[in-house]
């Protein structure tokens, strides 16, 4: 088979100087069968079995990178969601299965192991709220543990005695790691209808209908797609522009399907999903905001923002269902504020407000991603929030998170930094009046009317 | 070992790049299929289609008997697998 110096050399400049990678592969693995008598046996099995599907991971993907020449930015592993793989326990032996957990991802070299979580969308077992209990003090003493609430799905309606709750884990998860900017609620994800085959963190985790070990692709690439917009100059329509995304979309998806196929053959587990993803980074170009800009928006964030990323996220999900066969997960396009350039600037120049990422949300996935808040925010005013934000997926039947870190001590244009992957974040400002009389009800909101499908 | 892989190698133009890569190739009993070159701006491009099937040495080791033989003279060379362009490019 020939190939043209055009397409090669296409390959390389999306690697070199775009920013073409694969942003995680991650293994999927259920603990559902460690449960035993004691902790420490627990703790023990749950050990052997990560190792037995896991302990080749890094090595055999780092070989991959090196053959294809595509880096693989992030290894990770997910398990099943904690409190119902391992029910049972109180809050101390929830934190030293978290602690267990961090220590094996160390040992193995992977970046982030996702899984410390509950799903209590419909109502909450004693175990699921030992967990979560336990999630502010987990968040802390670990550093690659993290930890992921379900408190609301199109079926089960809102679980708002859950989002009150998580209200209050995240100020005190925040406040827990206040040396860090608040970096252990950067590491908690609250969801409403969450997937099950997700392979980005903080929200990654094992769910029950998949095998016992699973390889998850997430890809990435918003850079490639940033520059194919640029190529086409300024007054192209938007036709042109979705096709465009389009056929970028198809091939870095097409990448990400041979990274996932080779790495579940080689380790002799069964290949899951790609998530089709434009997943950014803090490099340069590498930002979802700025290919908006691309379309002719002077900032992200103005006027037509919206309309410019539903157009986005469209695309890439077109492009990409051609590419593979098993395209899954939380699919479109990530708005992270702090893993952006581009949102952080649009951040600072005061084109972006909470509000309007809250409606870009209703078109993307997945949801309001990596936003500092001022340190006195209260639990009451985050439950606010996150019940928004809940409402907007339940309704649209699809999957929305919160993940949001009210950073102790800072206050609004002050800058926290989380440092790595999860970059730095602009704190920003909060509606002043309080929701504390709404957060305080209690109670489930009922499932719409969109629930009854059957 | 069955395997392909697309060779490129960038850089400024000077004389002897490519019997320097021709002649590491020929070492290491990698067959050469294809052969391109053209200068784009004012670099010197080349891609080699590589028949990796009686090599003694596997694509990582020639990707870094290559990175010497680059660094030596100057250009980046790059091995990678042709699954890569096959997917990308070839439905």
């Amino acid at each position: 088979m020939s190939y043209t110096v055009q397409e090669v050399l296409e390959t390389i400049r999306m690697v070199e100087t775009e920013h073409l990678d694969i942003r995680t592969v991650t293994m999927g693995i259920h603990l559902d069968d460690c449960r035993a008598d004691t902790l420490s046996a627990t703790k023990a099995r749950i050990r052997d079995k990560i190792l037995r599907y896991a302990d080749r991971l890094v090595p055999t993907v780092k070989n991959i990178e090196r053959e294809i020449g595509i880096p693989v930015v992030n290894k990770r592993i997910s398990v099943t969601p904690i409190a119902h793989a391992i029910p049972g326990l109180d809050e101390e032996g929830y934190i030293e299965i978290a602690v267990q957990l961090d220590s094996i991802a160390s040992e193995l070299g992977v970046d982030f192991l996702g899984g410390f979580s509950a799903l209590v969308h419909k109502g909450m077992t004693p175990s699921a709220r030992m967990l979560i209990a336990a999630i502010p003090s987990a968040l802390s003493v670990t550093t690659r543990v993290c930890s992921s609430v379900s408190v609301a799905s199109t079926k089960a309606g809102i679980n708002m005695d859950a989002v009150y709750l998580m209200g209050r884990t995240i100020k005190q998860a925040a406040e827990q790691t206040a040396d860090r900017s608040g970096l252990g609620a950067a590491k908690l994800v609250v969801f409403c209808n969450p997937v099950e085959d997700n392979p980005f963190m903080a929200g990654a985790f094992h769910g029950f209908g998949e095998p016992d070990a699973v390889i998850n692709v997430g890809v990435s690439g918003p850079g490639v797609v940033l520059s194919a917009l640029k190529n086409l100059g300024e007054d192209v329509d938007f036709g042109t522009i979705a096709e465009t995304i389009k056929r970028t979309a198809f091939k870095i998806t097409r990448v990400g399907e041979l990274v996932g196929r080779k790495a579940a053959s080689e380790l002799g587990v069964a290949f899951g999903i790609i998530d089709l993803s434009l997943a950014p980074t803090n490099a340069m170009g590498d930002s979802v905001a700025q290919i908006l800009e691309a379309m002719g928006l002077e900032r992200c964030g103005t006027h037509g923002t919206t309309a410019a990323l539903a157009l986005l996220n469209d695309a890439v999900k077109k492009g990409g269902a051609m590419a593979t066969s098993y395209p899954g997960g939380l699919s479109g396009a990530f708005i992270p504020v702090s893993e952006d350039n581009g949102m952080i600037a649009a951040v600072e120049a005061g084109a972006l407000s909470l509000s309007k990422l809250e409606a870009m949300t209703c078109v993307c996935s997945v949801g309001l991603d990596m936003i500092a808040v001022p340190g006195d925010t209260t639990a009451e005013t985050l439950a606010g929030l996150i019940a928004d934000e809940m409402a907007i997926g339940m309704i649209n039947k699809k999957t929305t998170a919160v993940r949001v870190i009210p950073v102790p001590g800072a206050k609004p244009g002050e800058m926290a930094e989380f440092g790595g992957l999860l970059g730095r974040a602009p704190v920003m400002e909060m509606v002043p009046f309080s929701s504390s009389g709404f957060a305080k009800r209690g109670g489930r909101i009922p499932a719409p009317i969109q629930s009854l499908t059957n | 070992m069955e395997q392909r892989a697309l060779i490129t190698v960038v850089g400024i133009d000077r004389i002897g790049i490519i019997s320097r890569v021709t002649g590491t190739l020929a070492e290491n009993r990698v067959n050469i299929e294809d052969i391109r070159q053209t200068i784009v701006g004012e670099f010197f491009t080349m891609m080699l289609v590589a028949d990796l099937k009686q090599s003694l040495c596997s694509l990582q080791e020639l990707q870094n008997r290559l990175d010497e033989v680059g660094s030596e003279i100057g250009v980046k060379i790059t091995v990678q697998s042709e699954e890569l362009f096959r997917s990308m490019h070839r439905i």
